[in-house]
């Protein structure tokens, strides 16, 4: 009896093997459904507009809330060496390098992942997945394939989108209220935010997030039980299987790449 | 009615098993629906009906035994070769299983769109007129969740056989609807079966229904199938058939003793509500 947590803990591990194996075959099936043709172009569009352009306004509010809270906290710390023009650069890599990629991400699996998730697990339990099969149209094309495919594109629109109001934010809190010279402000952030290190680690981060959440949202839905319990499983899973993978992916791709 | 060769089989099962965790769904299950026939399968909730149905669809595959439609042994099927049995196939859902995000239009187009080189005229003239055939000609351009139980199962019905498939496999397509709507849908069943020659499967536990439609009757009873022509059945002396034959009738309380008298005693009756 004693040994049945042990024996337990061997079968948690194989099912977590089981469900990393099927996720990347699943991840697979859809490159190649976006591969070949028929190309879903409308649906494409029409997934884009529900997970990105419906994000809009949580992405910008969020930002622009962010921005000012990194300015007043960097701006405490700051002021006591006596080094309060060095904010812009606090709030520009802190933004860019970190917290855009990674909150948008979180954002938007609160919002579009989530979504996607409980649709297609609906769609599941109302047959229209096996309605679509009987029909010879795959499911995975039909419906998956585009619905990841536009939560991968809309992150780093969505991550940038985050940054530009989080920096209006640093920059409207630190000079309006706090009485940062503006010049100095921006200079600190031009001197110190690289292109090619920051921003462009900042995009790739950005589609590795969006890959992630689309291949676990749609994946999630697709193997959800066809029950009313099952929807909300699909949707709870994805994000917090979602979020925390964003958040170990974050620390690996700091840790080794230096993104 | 004699008693079809094997040949003539559009769809059999042989030897079929399956099991859900204990319990057996089919044991060595064996039966055949005949060619441009409407073969009825009747049983309990649970007997697997819809499980019949999807299997013949390359759904659900089974543990054991082999499963042929239209002259080919589905069972080792991959997803890619089944899409090409299915192309001979309609399915009407409980449900309907309309897409949601799609208007009704859109969604008996679909197959169209999806298979042929149609020009857009040649699919809005062809849809117009499977819509039109099922009695929603002016409703295209509804969504599924504006329609009715009874209409939705219409449209489902015009998307089942706008490719014109030779099998058509139908679940339960009477339940939860009014007689009016079950008539009706059983008379564009029939006429489908009449005119245009489809093999049709219909799952049913609504007898009097059944009994109208059926040129043949298959009962699914503890994992296997009774099959036969509808006279044959009824006056079958096999136990199982009998009992299910009479739970339909309202004898069934007598026979089975059931006293309802414990359920006059109303522990919730207005009196001993609380009051809000």
């Amino acid at each position: 009896m004693k040994l049945a947590p042990i024996e337990n803990l061997g079968f948690r591990s194989l099912v977590v093997l089981e469900h990393l194996g099927r996720i990347a075959q699943f991840g697979l099936r859809i490159v190649a459904c976006l591969l070949v043709r028929p190309y879903r172009i409308r649906r494409y569009l029409s997934d884009v507009y529900d997970a990105g352009v419906l994000s809009l306004p949580v992405v910008c509010l969020s930002g622009a809330v962010v921005g000012g809270t990194l300015s007043l906290l960097g701006y405490t710390t700051l002021v006591r060496f006596g080094a309060e023009e060095a904010l812009g650069a606090l709030v520009g890599l802190a933004v860019i390098r970190e917290l855009g990629p990674v909150l948008t991400a979180l954002l938007v699996t609160g919002r579009a992942g989530s979504a996607i998730a409980a649709e297609i697990a609906t769609m599941v339990t109302t047959e229209q997945l096996d309605g679509l099969r009987m029909m010879s149209i795959d499911p995975v094309d039909f419906v998956v394939s585009p619905k990841a495919l536009a939560l991968l594109s809309v992150m780093p629109l969505l991550a940038a989108l985050f940054i530009v109001f989080a920096l209006m934010g640093g920059y409207g809190i630190a000079v309006g209220l706090l009485g940062v010279d503006g010049g100095s402000f921006m200079s600190s952030m031009e001197g110190s935010v690289k292109f090619w290190n920051d921003v462009i680690g900042c995009f790739s981060k950005a589609l590795t997030f969006g890959a992630l959440t689309g291949l676990i949202a749609t994946y999630r839905g697709y193997i959800s039980e066809p029950t009313s319990a099952g929807v909300s499983a699909a949707t709870t899973g994805t994000v917090v299987t979602a979020s925390v993978a964003i958040l170990v992916f974050d620390f690996f791709l700091n840790g080794f790449w230096g993104v | 009615m004699r008693e079809p060769e094997v040949q003539e089989f559009r769809v059999a099962f042989d030897g079929v098993s399956l099991r859900r965790g204990e319990r057996a769904i089919f044991d060595g299950l064996s039966c055949g629906f005949p060619r441009g026939q409407v073969s009825v399968v009747l049983g309990g909730s649970g007997a697997g009906k819809s499980t019949l149905i999807r299997m013949i669809g390359g759904l659900q595959r089974p543990d054991s035994g082999s499963v042929r439609v239209a002259d080919q042994d589905i069972t080792g099927f991959s997803e890619r070769e089944l899409f090409k049995v299915r192309d001979r196939i309609g399915m009407l859902f409980q449900g309907g299983a309309l897409l949601d995000s799609m208007t009704v239009f859109e969604n008996v187009a679909l197959p169209l769109c999806e298979h042929t080189h149609l020009a857009e005229w040649d699919i809005q003239s062809e849809v117009n007129r499977r819509l039109a055939a099922v009695g929603l000609a002016e409703t295209g351009h509804l969504y599924p969740r504006e329609l009715s139980g009874g209409m939705s199962r219409r449209a489902a019905l015009a998307r089942a056989i706008v490719m014109d498939p030779e099998i058509l496999l139908v679940d339960e397509p009477f339940s939860g609807l009014d007689p009016i709507n079950v008539r009706r849908i059983e008379a564009l069943l029939i006429d489908l079966n009449r005119h245009l020659g489809l093999t049709l499967i219909v799952t049913s536990h609504h007898m009097a229904s059944s009994l109208r439609m059926a040129d043949r009757l298959v009962f699914m009873v503890d994992g296997i199938a009774i099959a036969g022509p509808p006279a044959d059945l009824l006056n079958s002396a096999d136990e199982r058939i009998v009992e299910f034959l009479n739970a339909e009738s309202d004898r069934f309380a007598e026979r089975h003793e059931l006293d309802v008298t414990p359920l006059m005693d109303r522990r919730t009756s207005p009196d001993r509500r609380v009051k809000s």
